[in-house]
């Protein structure tokens, strides 16, 4: 386990923050897909349109931003205090809080309390935090079935798939592709069943509708937690979440210690924020707020269980640490052309695009996700998008920066590390410079058009994708003492 | 030591490595924020601004005063061909319609309501910005499941509880009730983005505004 100034990141072996293939690979493999790329070059151009007709709409959007940002940074600052006064407001009120330092131990919680009420099933919330550290698997192994409701998550479920993207999780699913997984998966399902996307909706609501009349156990994650008021708060477009947050008799929430916010006037912020960001509308269909337990309303057990699994090792960073006000809009996502051509799944983590290359290195330790930082074109699109301007271009070069300081320490030294230090020798004094100049003009034999094309290997692996160009006749020490003589100090 | 001391042990020592951060004050900024937390707009133009919003979301919304609004209802009930609604117990039943069976909720079950048709409920404020309507469980609206599980939502909003913006709805509600923020009726996108209305929720939901004298 890599460690930041000593703080434990999320365990490996457990929930999905790490792909099986470093970036450059899942990226190529996605690049193949055609299908894929027509879907997500679709579902992206259409969602930007959307947001930038609603962010536009309201003159005040970037005091918006700006305090949206202002709220997280001191969020974090007092992170501590903010969790605790959580905790004391939602208990006040009925509810249960749980902590959990990592992935097993929110799994373990989470088991329990399911296994406490004698059901076998669960209905769940869209809930990405769920998915980072495994639950459904968790919960299979204890003999519980999990039911996802949010529709793309359905999708994605009945197709034994990996979501792509944290709003439309099935983004790289068109309609002919999710007719055969209904088909296919969903028991009971009409054979007829066209590929509209009305009648796909239809299908998912009939499936589902008995579950959410019978379930006993809800699960969600948080979009936001006021620490003044201990009051969480989902936000959703299908119902299911309303659903899930009202209809059972327990409810087991579990949310990321970064979710939460200061005050309820903070929320006002966040609320106009975030659906303009993400669906591009004016505000999401449903939203829903509790506080603890209301006798009569909804759920009788209420539980909060509240993860670090390497958020605190992420907050460790002082420069890295924005990456934790990120609120899961996907305005980032929509607008990068690394994630419009290779999707979610490339980056192997639940957290793609430009924030989950930030993000996932910072939460497993970047050894264990190295090649995301490097997965940018450092466009600052992304930067431009986010809803509380997080400074994502800044933060991957800081995470470059950083895996090479820490790879710099290994031993051996790499082959990188082997070349900078042999070329800061090289350059450190003029005679040895000039003798490895001399040298860099063997690179000219044989070679035509101005470009090396291939060179072997390890330095195959810059000329794979870029022609380096070939250096010059003559050098420009080479050229001043023809032309000026040996003269260095003449003007 | 138990997961709660570790992980507040850990905030604690990750921001004490970066002392040179400047923390500012927990009790928030003390100069006024830079976007909108008031509006000055009048109640007609309110009432205008949140019928266009409540339209867009193909809701229909239909106006009256307070001494219309029993045949308001029944007209909306009649115009979606409802003959079954549930209330909430505390729905004024002078304003129920005559030929519509309009059952009080004691504690139906989650299958029970699914055989409604239809909920009346009031509401507590609406935002005009964005068309949206907020239920706390106050007198008239009932538990949250009773606007949830029928598939027709009819409800009824007093123009004194329009505002234009969100911070000004935040301004008046009570965070402790459980609150449910409707913006039209239940949607996904999820299929290639193609926006499908009705889903889980209500499919229809229509809204009356009653002017008070």
């Amino acid at each position: 386990m890599t460690t930041f100034l000593g703080m434990p990141t999320a365990p490996r072996g457990v929930g999905h923050l790490r792909g099986d293939d470093p970036f450059p690979v899942a990226a190529r493999r996605s690049l193949a897909d055609a299908q894929l790329r027509r879907n997500l070059a679709k579902a992206t151009a259409t969602i930007r349109a959307k947001r930038a007709k609603v962010t536009a709409e309201l003159p005040d959007w970037e005091e918006l931003r700006a305090a949206g940002r202002a709220i997280k940074t001191r969020t974090m600052a007092h992170l501590d205090r903010y969790l605790e006064q959580l905790e004391a407001e939602f208990t006040s009120r009925g509810g249960i809080v749980h902590w959990a330092a990592d992935a097993h131990e929110a799994n373990l919680i989470a088991v329990d309390l399911v296994r406490a009420t004698g059901a076998t099933e669960v209905v769940k919330v869209k809930s990405i935090v769920t998915d980072e550290i495994g639950l459904n698997e968790a919960l299979a192994d204890a003999g519980i079935s999990a039911i996802e409701t949010d529709l793309a998550e359905l999708i994605v479920q009945l197709g034994h798939d990996r979501p792509s993207h944290f709003l439309v999780p099935a983004i790289h699913r068109n309609r002919a592709e999710i007719r055969d997984i209904f088909l296919r998966q969903m028991d009971g399902v009409d054979p007829g069943l066209t590929d509209r996307p009305a009648d796909l909706a239809g299908a998912a609501r009939r499936y589902l509708r008995q579950k959410f009349l019978t379930a006993r156990v809800g699960v969600s994650g948080a979009n936001f937690a006021v620490a003044e008021t201990g009051t969480l708060c989902v936000v959703e477009s299908e119902g299911n979440g309303r659903m899930c947050l009202t209809l059972p008799d327990t409810l087991i929430t579990i949310m990321g210690i970064e979710k939460v916010i200061p005050t309820w006037t903070d929320l006002g912020v966040f609320l106009q924020l975030l659906p303009r960001s993400a669906t591009g509308e004016r505000m999401n269909p449903y939203t829903s707020m509790w506080t603890g337990v209301t006798p009569g309303d909804g759920p009788r057990q209420v539980h909060l269980i509240l993860l670090d699994n390497g958020r605190t090792a992420a907050l460790a960073d002082s420069v890295g640490r924005q990456a934790l006000h990120c609120i899961r809009c996907s305005a980032c996502l929509n607008v990068c052309p690394v994630y419009e051509r290779v999707g979610g799944h490339a980056y192997g983590s639940v957290y793609p695009g430009p924030i989950g290359a930030v993000l996932s290195p910072m939460l497993t330790g970047i050894e264990d996700n190295a090649s995301l930082p490097y997965a940018s074109s450092l466009c600052g699109a992304c930067y431009e998008a986010c809803p509380v301007q997080i400074d994502i271009p800044e933060l991957l070069v800081h995470l470059r920066a950083r895996h090479v300081d820490e790879a710099r320490r290994r031993w051996p030294p790499g082959l990188e590390a082997i070349t900078m230090s042999t070329a800061a020798w090289a350059m450190a004094d003029p005679a040895r410079f000039r003798s490895a100049q001399s040298l860099g003009r063997l690179g000219r034999v044989g070679r035509r058009r101005g470009v090396i094309g291939r060179l072997p290997p390890p330095l195959a692996a810059w000329t794979r994708a870029r022609d380096a160009p070939v250096p010059p006749a003559e050098t420009f020490r080479h050229w001043w003492s023809r032309t000026h003589g040996d003269a260095h100090d003449r003007p | 030591m138990t997961a709660r001391e570790e992980v507040l042990g850990r905030i604690r020592r990750a921001l004490g490595a970066s002392p040179d951060q400047v923390h500012p004050a927990p009790s928030g900024d003390a100069a006024a924020p830079g976007y909108r937390t008031r509006s000055t707009a009048g109640i007609a133009d309110l009432v205008s601004l949140l019928t266009n919003r409540l339209s867009d979301y193909g809701s229909s919304v239909r106006r009256c005063t307070a001494a219309q609004l029993a045949s308001a209802i029944a007209a909306a009930l009649a115009g979606r061909g409802i003959t079954r609604a549930v209330v909430a117990p505390d729905f004024d039943p002078s304003l129920l319609p005559i030929g519509v069976e309009c059952v009080p909720d004691h504690d139906f079950t989650a299958q029970e309501l699914d055989a409604f048709d239809a909920v009346i409920t009031t509401a507590t404020v609406a935002i005009a910005e964005t068309g949206t309507i907020i239920l706390d469980g106050s007198a008239g609206q009932g538990r949250r499941a009773l606007s949830l599980v029928p598939d027709y939502h009819l409800c009824i909003v007093l123009e004194g509880q329009v505002v234009s913006l969100v911070p000004e709805a935040l301004a008046r509600l009570a965070p402790q009730r459980p609150l449910t923020w409707i913006s039209g009726p239940s949607a996904t996108s999820d299929i290639e983005l193609d926006r499908v209305e009705g889903v889980h929720g209500p499919r229809r939901m229509d809204v009356i505004v009653v002017s008070e004298p």
